[in-house]
């Protein structure tokens, strides 16, 4: 059996590594390593669509982070305060937007987007005081809206579980002690929940910047890096995309490493 | 707030309580709504109505959509058969990776290649699927094999290439919650098994592999629904070839424009999705009690 553990581990690694190590190949096939350079690195960096790409995906997946982040939290601390009925309400909503399909997800925003855009865009030139009233379309704000769907719901399930194993003695010693509610919150379950909070906006961060398939959907006429790398892929494989492959893949290991570590942060470290 | 006292002041307070718990849900909620429920009844109302001339949604109610989805049947016979399989595929490989990781590893070595299997997961499916064609593509193994004299190879853009991309991308996911239903298990009980005379083979059937099925079927259902909607996968490892719905959505939606036949295969995909669900829960109730295994 520990042959097979050591098989599958080497079948998860082995593939990525094998990107990675073709990064730095000098030579343009794929096939043979003909020598180590950073060149790939280098002309990646040096096309100006992949940088706007890249740009794009930065933009996207720290605000939608940000937002899921912020509103996830407040959405955890809200449903430890209500009755039983309504929290099943919520977990219903927030299980659906985590398990149902990207595809699915970026279809139904992408319909809903478009039939609210015929309706508001008019509605918006009609009220115009003078002027080129604003046109809404689908760009960064439908991206970032459905990403951070997903990111939400996600950061609510991390934080509610914290909130859950919250010492509660704490927050009662600290009320016995006539701190005010927002000194309570600000002194002990803040830096109690904070590695969640952390955590959950690194791997919402994760998320959106690898997410290819809601994206694709609802990105009209904007690019972001995995839509990119997904044309590009098309077109042929090459060392440029290795690169590209090499870079998404540490700044991923990096972040989620950073997220676990959060997440088994016991006390705050202060 | 009034400073008033007595009743007024303890109105005071629950109203300012209700106040609080609308505000940080608020956010949430509007979210929930105009991006989950709103777009989820579109497409039910789209999967109803008529394609307009142009490609647009033209307002009715009929259900010629649902009746017109043979015309994909070949997405949906592909899915419908690569997604238990992989689904399965994953399951097999996955399970002796999460009993070893539970049940015979030392505490200290566990929480490390629980790492090493949670980060694949986070880490872009579209890069990994990537690393897939670049080795099974004609440059790949198959040139390998050239060089020792088996020629013309092909692995890439079939069936099995395919599998095979699903196996890797989902089985981290297979593995954490068979892991985490593993991880609880309360061992006096493969004590007692061994010691009533039990054969290791009778126990693992009939304490351990029970006891995990909840594990099983959570992770049973998650990939298999994942499944029904890839499009990654059958695209760049199947190129083209093996169609999933995954790819008809994409083709209805992004190309060729028609959105009501598309919607109505989406909502396809959601009751078949929930069948799936509720299918798992059913058995995993049934054969070991209502422990549920979440995965966050």
């Amino acid at each position: 059996m520990r042959a097979f553990v050591i098989a599958v581990f080497a079948f998860l690694y082995l593939p990525i590594v094998l990107v990675v190590l073709f990064s730095f190949n000098a030579g343009h096939h794929a096939s043979e390593f003909t020598g180590f350079s950073v060149q790939w690195y280098g002309k990646a960096l040096s096309n100006p669509f992949l940088v706007e790409a890249l740009k794009n995906s930065l933009f996207i997946a720290t605000t939608s982070a940000l937002l899921a982040a912020v509103f996830g939290t407040a959405a955890a601390l809200g449903l430890a305060r209500v009755g039983a009925r309504t929290r099943a309400v919520f977990d219903a909503l927030l299980g659906a937007a985590i398990v149902v399909p990207g595809v699915v997800i970026g279809i139904s925003t992408l319909v809903a987007l478009v039939q609210l855009f015929a309706v508001v865009n008019p509605f918006l030139a009609s009220i115009w005081p003078g002027g080129q009233p604003p046109r809404l379309s689908l760009g960064y704000g439908s991206i970032i809206a459905a990403h951070g769907l997903f990111s939400m719901a996600l950061v609510t399930m991390i934080v509610g579980t914290r909130l859950g194993s919250l010492d509660r003695n704490l927050v009662e010693a600290s009320s016995d002690l006539y701190a005010t509610p927002l000194t309570t919150f600000r002194s002990i379950v803040l830096p109690q929940i904070m590695p969640a909070v952390v955590a959950g906006f690194l791997l919402a961060f994760t998320f959106s910047f690898d997410d290819f398939i809601i994206a694709f959907f609802v990105a009209g006429a904007q690019t972001t890096l995995p839509i990119y790398v997904f044309a590009s892929i098309r077109r042929g494989v090459t060392p440029e995309i290795n690169a590209i492959a090499t870079i998404v893949l540490v700044a991923s290991v990096l972040l989620v490493v950073l997220a676990q570590w959060q997440l088994r942060q016991r006390k705050p470290s202060n | 707030m009034s400073a008033g006292i007595g009743a007024d002041s303890m109105h005071g307070n629950r109203f300012r309580h209700n106040f609080l718990t609308a505000l940080l849900l608020a956010p949430a909620t509007v979210w929930l709504v105009v991006f989950l429920v709103l777009p989820f009844i579109a497409i039910a109302v789209f999967s109803v109505g008529e394609r307009a001339p142009e490609g647009g949604y033209q307002a009715a109610f009929t259900l010629a959509q649902y009746a017109n989805l043979p015309a994909r049947a070949t997405a949906f016979w592909n899915t419908m058969v690569l997604a238990p399989v992989g689904a399965l595929a994953c399951l097999i490989v996955a399970y002796p990776v999460a009993y070893y990781l539970a049940l015979q590893v030392p505490q200290r070595w566990r929480l490390i290649l629980l790492a090493l299997v949670v980060i694949p997961f986070w880490t872009s499916l579209l890069m990994r699927t990537y690393a897939w064609m670049y080795i099974l593509g004609g440059r790949g193994i198959p040139a390998l094999l050239a060089f020792v004299g088996i020629e013309d190879v092909r692995l890439i853009n079939t069936p099995g290439a395919v599998l095979l991309g699903i196996v890797y991308g989902y089985l981290p996911l297979m593995i954490l919650p068979i892991y985490v239903s593993l991880e609880r298990l309360d061992r006096r009980l493969l004590e007692a098994s061994a010691d009533l005379g039990a054969t290791p083979l009778s126990t693992f059937l009939g304490v351990t592999l029970k006891l995990s099925l909840p594990g099983v079927m959570t992770g049973f259902s998650l990939v298999m629904i994942l499944l029904l909607g890839e499009y990654l996968i059958p695209t760049l490892l199947g190129g083209g070839k093996v169609f999933f719905i995954g790819n008809a959505l994409v083709d209805l939606f992004l190309q060729s424009r028609n959105w009501p036949f598309g919607s109505a295969i989406a909502i396809t995909l959601v009751l078949v999705s929930v069948v799936v669900l509720i299918v798992a829960n059913r058995i995993s109730n049934r054969v070991a009690g209502a422990r549920r295994v979440d995965l966050i």
